[in-house]
Order: C-alpha cells, then structure tokens, then sequence
C-alpha cells in the first residue's frame, strides 16, 4: 500500500498488514505528532492497515509560526 | 478499541485522556473542553462580540467553528501576510470556511495597507521572519479589535503552543513573560481583552477536529517557521509526552495553578510608563510602537522615487 507523507510531501510503499503504531514506530515517527487518515475518517493506533487500503496519510499535526 | 462515552469503534485515542472516542463522541468532547476553559478562566460573557483572528490553519478555523456551535458572535479576522503561495492558499481556505458557514470574515492585507511583506518586513527590522510575523499580528489584531468595537479577541493557541512557551520562557527565565502567559489577558489602556479557549485541547485533537467536521484547513506548515526555535520545543515536548502521556497539560496548567501568580508583578512592571503611541495611537513603552518601527524601517529601505525628468539609467 501507498502512504502520504508530508513536510516534505512524498509517498512510500508499505506491505500489509500492519499496525498504525508499529507502523509509526518504523518510520520513527512520534504519534503525538501525526494523525493516521485512511480515506476521509482518522484510525487509532490499534487498527490494521490493510494492503486493500488506499488514500492512507499520514499527517503532520505541529504547527510553530507566530500567532 | 471502543469510545470511551458510548462504546462505538473509535476514530481517535487521545492518551493525554487515556480515552478513545468515535467521530460524534469526540466533537462533542472537543466543544465540551473549550466550553470548559471558557467557563473555568470567565472568559466570555454571552453577549460578547467575539474577534477570532484565522489563519486558514486547523487551530483557529476549529475555535471560530466551536465558538459558533457553542452561539457565540465570532466574526473572522485574516490577514494577508504576504508570503506567496502560502498566503495565497490560507487565504482561501479562511474565505471557504467563512463562505461555507455563512460567518463575517474581516480582512486586512497588509502589502496593500502597510506597503509590506512579512519576509522584507523581517528584513528591513533584521527581525526573523515568525518575529516580525508576531509583532505584526498581535498589533494589527488588536487594532483591528479597537476599531471594530469587539469585546474581545480569541486566538487559536492550544495546549501545544502554550506549553511550548512555557517551556521556552523558562528555558530563558523571562519572567516578565512568564506573568504574562495566562489564558486571558483582560482589556487595559489600548489592549483588548484576550482570551485563548483552546488552552484544554492538543493540537492533534484540534486537527482530528477539522478532520472529522469536514473543516478544510492548510496542511502545509509556513515556510517562514520551518526550523524554527517553537517547533523544536515542541518536538522536544512531544518525547515526553510519548514516554508519559498528560506531561504536557501537567506541566502548564500546574503553572497557571502553582507559579504564574508569582510573576504578575514583574509583568505588570514591564507595562509601567505606556503611553500611546505617536503614529498609530497603540500602547508603547517605546517612543514608537514596535509595528511603527517596523513600517518605517521598510520605508527606509525602499528606493526613493526617482525625480521629474529622470528617465532611469542610461542603458
């Protein structure tokens, strides 16, 4: 399966099936950080990412400009 | 896992809670917390006309949205920074929330009005660019407040934010702006009231709010911020929020609790001697206010225009 990644934007390829956070835990990504899109609605850390899966994101959530 | 309040498959789980929540579950805990901080820190009254300055981005597109689910009077105010493409871009998306929501949007823009952008404002003032970013906002935001006959200003900063100043003012030992990081800042000679109700929600729940309400924010981060000293506190708080979930909200809201009463004096010190300021009327302690400055240091900077006659160089 394809996961979006940004900042910067880019895709990589994942085999299924998988955890969201072991997935996170192998791109070295803090889930305090993310969140997990798959289609329009968000998953929890617990779920499984299948191969089936598609428009899965995984989106940066820190922003740090001035307000 | 299931939703804590009503057994559904859950979308979210929010550590900080040790709680999951399905989609319904969690927007209502999300305007259920901001109504909290409303209510604990009398933020608002009812009848308030209410300023919420937005970006485009999920913080303050989230609060204007909550603050009229909850019936408040929030009109938007955006400002048109200047930086490119991603002014362009967070421009329309504050427009299509204002538009899609029947909701007033303000709108300043300030190359237009002040003849500058916030990178060659940055320049000009030798400020980094988020500096002269922030000084720009908070004066023009509190302006904007004044003349528009607003009660009050909400901005989107959230659990995130404010303990990543926590945590920079503290890593400095400001003091001064240690007194001043409270979740409201009553109105005071030229100051808007200002009052931040995302202070109980991460910035991961304001974004799954957007999400999941269909609010279309600007992903993207400025590319004026990347790098800058805010995100890497904030990173630096996320590995202690990964190792013990609820550090975040322990470590600010033990300071508004146990601490920030201690800095008030220093604070209200630093505001002793402000007058208004010559150019625009805003409080100072300057002889100019710091905004002032900077719309003249960019006027400075900028060629002269040539005189009658002179037809430019010879070529």
């Amino acid at each position: 399966m394809k996961v979006l990644l940004r900042n910067p934007r880019r895709e990589v390829e994942v085999r299924g099936p998988v955890k969201v956070s072991t997935l996170l835990e192998q791109l070295g990504i803090n889930r305090e950080s993310v969140l997990v899109i798959v289609g329009d609605t968000l998953v929890t850390g617990d779920a499984l990412l299948q191969d089936t899966h598609d428009a899965i994101e995984i989106r940066p959530v820190t922003s740090g400009g001035a307000r | 896992m299931k939703c804590r309040a009503c057994r559904s498959p859950a979308v979210i789980d929010v550590r900080r809670h040790n709680a999951a929540f399905c989609r319904d579950c969690f927007l209502k805990h999300c305007r259920d917390q901001v109504a909290r901080a409303i209510h604990d820190f009398r933020m608002l009254a009812p009848a308030d006309r209410v300023l919420v300055p937005v970006s485009g981005g999920k913080d303050s597109l989230a609060l204007w949205d909550i603050l009229l689910d909850l019936g408040y009077d929030a009109d938007g105010l955006y400002l048109g920074l200047g930086i490119g493409d991603y002014s362009e871009g967070s421009g329309d998306h504050a427009r299509g929330y204002a538009e899609a929501r029947g909701a007033t949007l303000v709108e300043i823009d300030i190359p237009a009005e002040y003849g500058f952008d916030i990178p060659s404002g940055a320049i000009a003032a030798k400020r980094v660019p988020c500096s002269a970013c922030g000084l720009s906002k908070r004066h023009l935001f509190n302006h904007a407040a004044i003349e528009g006959g607003y009660d009050v200003v909400a901005t989107g900063h959230n659990l995130d934010d404010e303990a990543a100043v926590l945590f920079g003012n503290v890593m400095r030992w400001d003091l001064a702006s240690l007194g001043r990081q409270l979740p409201v800042l009553p109105a005071a000679g030229g100051f808007a009231r200002k009052v931040k109700p995302l202070v109980r929600l991460g910035e991961r729940e304001t974004a799954a709010f957007c999400v999941l309400r269909g609010i279309d924010y600007i992903v993207d981060e400025c590319p004026m911020a990347l790098g800058n000293k805010h995100l890497g506190y904030k990173d630096a708080l996320n590995q202690i929020e990964a190792q013990s979930p609820g550090s975040k909200a322990a470590f600010y809201f033990t300071f508004l609790e146990r601490v920030s009463a201690l800095f008030s004096p220093v604070a209200e010190r630093d505001r002793e001697g402000l007058h208004a300021c010559p150019g625009c009327g805003s409080p100072t302690i300057g002889e100019l206010c710091a905004f002032c400055k900077l719309v003249d240091k960019v006027a400075r900077r900028r060629p002269a225009p040539a005189p009658a006659g002179d037809v430019g160089p010879a070529r």
